[in-house]
């Protein structure tokens, strides 16, 4: 049983939140980019160099084994909290790599010429160039303009050419959430294999990727409290035991001769080198943090905080938000008639407020809409309504210097 | 308007809130830009704003550089008003011998000249040391 919800006590544990930025309270609305780190993944990151570092799988000495235990105990964690096996967690760079590593070692061999993968207009970058790199053509089905995925254009886009499906689990840019549940029904039920990139979901919304039975699950650790540049890729065995490894090096090898080598079992065929011991313990902890607080009151406490700042960033004269889908994460887009969101950015750092500008590389989705880019400001675990006060204020400041 | 000048103007402004307006009207004064020079040659490279840039040259002598900005940003336009006070209509060796980063430090207006590579601004200050240190070695060669 996780305690009841406690902001104060969850503001406690990320000491960056007591920096004051320009001189003013920092209201750190800038989540969807990164977050914060609990005191616990600091210690955790601290305790592994000075407790445990060694390269892990290879010497017999005391502190490898330490390591070792420390690197693979992360390992059934991160499992455990997806509901996967551990052989099926491979552990990359972030989200980005992960998608990657299935456009190169999932989808290339097994594309023609004229083959596509099915995205959606609201997808990251990350989603969309990969599957371009491999030579596949990239699908996009439309949004409507409150930012949903229009489902029945999406269904009409599946064809006998759609070799992979791939959908964000929450945009970024928007919030929206899709309907990841019923686009994996209906591209299993034409034999098409999915991927999720889960970058803005595991931080906000439980994922249990059996009861989903996705094919291919994508996340980073830096955007669920977890350190930068290590993420994960869920994927089913039977897809990992038949793909071939893109890396070669140390660790993915079973044998090595000048006549040709043999790979390692799964997950470690995809894992060549020296790996990120402290991103995966420190991603490891993240999880815990997460888990200890409860991903549903999260989810709950995130959502609550939306619904209090929607109305009073809306009611803003001139401002307009950009999604606004019924099912929707703890995200907030919006332009202003007059002011750039250069300019809306600029003023409210002045004000202590941290927000994205630009085009959260969706440019596509950009267009859709027809701006150049947005402002955006984002939810974490250790936001509250004080937060959107001090938000709105910095926005009706930013009404009165440009209008 | 010299950087003394500019610098004593902000001391009497106070508040950056103050400051920043003062910027935005210098940036709502500048010399509107034909629609014909918003095109790929004059934009200058960044990713939150758009920012363009052409320049004249005065013969003179000396020969002088002069410049002309826009930016879909209202606090970047200002901040380009604020830059061609300091170095609009000047010889490239004047160009050349201002310290921007320090003007805008003490103008407290240092982030938005930082090495950002999306910041449109910090790019432009470039582009204008480039076209500066191009004439000059022009009139020694």
């Amino acid at each position: 049983m996780s305690a009841p919800f406690d902001l104060a006590r969850i503001r406690a544990d990320f000491p960056i939140l007591s920096e004051k930025v320009r001189g003013k309270r920092l209201a750190y609305l800038d989540n969807a980019a990164t977050t914060q780190k609990p005191e616990v993944v600091l210690a955790a990151l601290d305790r592994y160099y000075r407790h445990q570092n060694s390269n892990v799988h290879r010497a017999v000495h005391e502190l490898a084994e330490r390591a070792t235990n420390a690197y693979e105990g992360a390992r059934d964690t991160i499992a455990s909290f997806f509901n996967a096996t551990r052989e099926e967690i491979v552990f990359s760079r972030g989200t980005t790599e992960s998608i990657n590593l299935v456009a190169r070692c999932y989808l290339a061999p097994r594309i023609q010429p004229g083959d596509e993968v099915l995205v959606t207009a609201m997808e990251h970058h990350s989603n969309i160039v990969p599957w371009q790199l491999v030579g596949a053509k990239t699908i996009a089905a439309p949004v409507n303009d409150a930012g949903e995925l229009i489902f029945e254009e999406w269904l009409k886009l599946l064809s006998p050419h759609t070799k992979l499906v791939a959908v964000g689990h929450c945009s970024n840019s928007l919030g929206t959430v899709n309907p990841i549940e019923d686009m994996i029904r209906e591209a299993h039920a034409r034999g098409i294999p999915v991927l999720v990139d889960g970058a803005q979901s595991i931080a906000h919304i439980a994922v249990d990727v059996k009861a989903l039975d996705v094919d291919f699950f994508a996340c980073s650790a830096h955007k669920a409290y977890g350190p930068t540049g290590f993420g994960t890729l869920y994927a089913k065995r039977e897809h990992l035991e038949a793909m071939q490894p893109w890396h070669g090096g140390g660790d993915m090898i079973k044998t090595v001769a000048f006549s040709g080598s043999t790979w390692n079992d799964v997950p470690y065929k995809f894992e060549a080198g020296t790996p990120d011991m402290s991103g995966a313990i420190g991603f490891a902890t993240a999880l815990d943090y997460i888990r200890s607080i409860g991903i549903d009151a999260i989810h709950a406490h995130e959502h609550a905080v939306l619904e209090y700042a929607t109305p009073r960033v809306a009611e803003i004269p001139g401002l307009r938000l950009i999604g606004t889908a019924r099912n929707k994460g703890g995200i907030l887009s919006f332009v202003m008639d007059n002011a750039h969101p250069h300019d809306i950015g600029s003023i409210l750092d002045q004000e202590g407020v941290a927000i994205r500008t630009g085009h959260h590389c969706t440019m596509p989705l950009m267009e859709r809409f027809g701006v150049p880019a947005t402002a955006r400001a984002s939810l974490a675990v250790y936001n509250g309504t004080d937060d959107i006060d001090q938000l709105v204020a910095a926005l009706h400041k930013v009404q009165r210097l440009f209008s | 308007m010299n950087i003394d000048d500019l610098a004593e103007t902000f001391e009497l402004l106070g508040d950056w809130e103050e400051r920043y307006r003062f910027i935005i009207d210098l940036g709502r004064k500048l010399p509107p830009m034909p629609e014909t020079d918003h095109n790929e040659t004059n934009k200058v490279r960044g990713c939150m704003s758009q920012v363009w840039l052409t320049h004249q040259v005065e013969q003179g002598p000396p020969l002088k550089l002069v410049f002309q900005g826009d930016s879909d940003s209202h606090l970047v336009k200002g901040l380009i008003a604020l830059l061609f006070q300091l170095c609009s209509d000047q010889t490239p060796q004047e160009i050349l011998a201002l310290d921007i980063e320090s003007a805008f430090t003490r103008l407290g207006l240092e982030n938005h000249i930082t090495m950002n590579r999306r910041n449109g601004f910090y790019a432009m200050v470039e582009r204008i040391r480039a076209m500066a240190t191009n004439y000059a070695a022009a009139q020694t060669s």
